[in-house]
């Protein structure tokens, strides 16, 4: 009997968790960075081109809406209706897409797969913009068409990227980048058929918008987002294996076909909800969840969760320098997280 | 235990693998091999014949459940994730995950992956990252995986193919202790005959997807069969100290 507890005690000890993610770390991370989160949505919702009293915002917070603690009615719906709508739109958005390429990442085993480069932003895309111009009136058409935009993207990347030999990293972003030109063309060619007066705020939210938030959408971006990460984290196992190649995986007992149309539709459905709500807000998916691989390591079941989390945290950081740094003009969101996460792609690259 | 009919480019290859034997694959190039191999674990589909698990066709158990009862040594395959060791090894664990444990690994399965590691002689390396390692340590780690998975069919492609002499003979002691001690079957593909006369129990002789010859080393590697495998004259002699077949080619 002494032996066993002698045996176990001494694996906890060489089984140590500095070596591996735990139940134990991922928890202790994730409520570290939703505070932070937190904090950040706080934060940022005093930071605008319109000066808010401090502490009768953060008393207005507190009571989540309920009490205007001496706000004028003004500022009160700039705070509800305006600023924290988009704040939370920001977070679903980057939690959406971080999440998405975090298991891109892993299903292609591919530290460079995104949704943006791979294309699959510009699915979604035409997607929304079909919706637009031939379901105008029906704003639930967006998210649906967007999907099913993002979905036929990422199978077509993935067919043109597979060769005998398998998907090199190489052959699939270039891959994507067929498959991101032809789309574009496609969007122009969509673009051409609107009236002028529209074409300036589609461009700008091709580019990654956060400031149309609509009031029906919004909520479903966040459940899309929470749920699609939960579901994603629930495969997260079995993402570690294909992590390290698919014939491994199958072998170690993964059901690979499964797992693999998993990933597709779920994180098809996350970059679809996000286009749709946001249009194509780049290399979220690439910057987060290298920064949390580099600091919380591989393990999926950990860096699902903390890259959709910190997603969220990067894409508000991220719209809020947008909104302020030209106040009170205003840049699009994908051109601030373009401007982090270009770098970062060539410095991935070189490195691969 | 495994039986093996037919496969399209393994045709008329019949073999049961026995607990505690460990069988050798041999032959020349493109014999297939590993494409045998690849069919017992069911990764590759055999259009006729078919592979038994415990007198059950493969096809009918989960992947979980093969996962279980087969193990494959793969030759190495490129990592592009930083990953430590014992997160490689707790690979091997995945087909014993139950939904109780949320998909973590429970004590269990870190006793288990221990044990392994000191088998392996990897506890001190456990830390490190897998692409920090060198390829003997990498091929032990791998085999190491699968050792995890506490599978009672032990499949190994060319193990050995890129390790040097004192690992090659290591990595197959810790194998032939497996089949010893836990009446494990172990199968291997080798390209090194000399290796396969010193661990097997049972050598397996293929070419062109056909069995040639099949059985105890002593029996099978005779210089007139080798000679007609692989074309090339052969001097068949007894190693000076465990008495198995040593071949050497003879170049005239």
């Amino acid at each position: 009997m002494t032996g066993t507890l002698s045996t176990s005690s001494q694996s906890t000890r060489i089984g140590a968790t500095k070596y591996r993610a735990t139940l134990r770390r991922t928890l202790i991370a994730c409520v570290a960075l939703t505070f932070v989160l937190l904090v950040a949505i706080v934060a940022t919702a005093l930071i605008g081109s319109e000066r808010l009293p401090r502490t009768a915002t953060l008393c207005a917070l507190a009571s989540l809406g309920r009490s205007a603690c001496g706000l004028t009615s003004d500022q009160f719906d700039i705070l509800f209706q305006i600023r924290l709508p988009r704040i939370l739109l920001a977070a679903a958005v980057g939690g959406s897409l971080a999440t998405a390429g975090a298991s891109y990442q892993a299903l292609l085993r591919n530290p460079l797969a995104e949704p943006y480069l791979l294309g699959i932003s510009n699915g979604a895309a035409v997607g929304t913009m079909t919706a637009l111009v031939f379901f105008g009136a029906n704003e639930w058409s967006r998210p649906l068409l967007a999907f099913a935009g993002a979905l036929v993207a990422t199978f077509a990347v993935y067919r043109l990227a597979r060769g005998r030999a398998g998907a090199t990293p190489e052959r699939l972003i270039l891959a994507g980048v067929i498959v991101t030109t032809f789309l574009s063309s496609v969007i122009v060619f969509v673009t051409t058929m609107m009236d002028v007066t529209r074409i300036r705020s589609f461009t700008f939210w091709l580019l990654g918008d956060l400031s149309s938030t609509s009031e029906a959408l919004l909520p479903l971006s966040i459940v899309i987002a929470v749920a699609g990460t939960v579901l994603l984290t629930a495969n997260a196992r079995s993402l570690n294996l294909l992590m390290l190649g698919e014939r491994d995986a199958f072998d170690l007992g993964v059901e690979v076909g499964r797992v693999r149309i998993t990933v597709f539709l779920v994180a098809s459905l996350l970059v679809g909800s996000s286009v749709a709500a946001s249009g194509s807000v780049g290399y979220v998916g690439l910057v987060v969840p290298h920064l949390v691989r580099l600091s919380l390591g591989s393990d999926n079941r950990l860096s699902i969760p903390a890259a959709a989390i910190g997603g969220a945290l990067f894409v508000i950081v991220a719209d809020s320098v947008a909104r302020t740094l030209i106040a009170p003009r205003e840049l699009p969101v994908g051109a601030i997280t373009a401007l982090i996460g270009a770098p970062l792609f060539i410095y991935l690259l070189r490195r691969n | 235990m495994i039986k093996y009919g037919d496969l399209l480019a393994v045709d008329g290859v019949s073999l049961a693998l026995n607990p505690g034997d460990v069988t050798a694959i041999i032959g020349p190039n493109g014999a297939g091999k590993s494409t045998l191999l690849r069919a017992l674990n069911g990764y590759l589909h055999t259009s006729a014949g078919t592979v038994t698990l415990d007198d059950q066709p493969v096809e009918r158990f989960s992947r979980r459940t093969i996962g279980r009862h087969i193990a494959i040594v793969a030759q190495e395959a490129e990592l592009r994730f930083p990953v430590t060791v014992i997160e490689f090894v707790l690979g091997g664990r995945y087909a014993w995950a139950t939904n109780a444990a949320w998909g973590w690994e429970t004590q269990n399965d870190l006793q288990v992956v221990e044990a392994v590691l000191a088998e392996t002689e990897l506890t001190r390396l456990s830390g490190r990252l897998m692409n920090e390692l060198s390829g003997g340590e990498r091929q032990r780690a791998v085999l190491a995986r699968a050792l995890a998975t506490e599978a009672q069919v032990l499949l190994l492609d060319e193990p050995t193919a890129n390790l040097d002499l004192s690992h090659q003979s290591s990595l197959l002691s810790v194998v032939r202790g497996r089949c010893d001690n836990q009446k494990v079957a172990a199968l291997f593909v080798t390209h090194d005959i000399n290796l396969a006369a010193q661990f097997a129990d049972v050598v397996l002789l293929m070419k062109d997807g056909r069995t040639v010859e099949s059985g105890r080393p002593t029996d099978v590697l005779r210089p007139e069969v080798l000679e007609q495998v692989f074309g090339v004259r052969v001097l068949v002699d007894a190693h000076p100290i465990s008495g198995a077949p040593r071949v050497t080619p003879v170049h005239t």
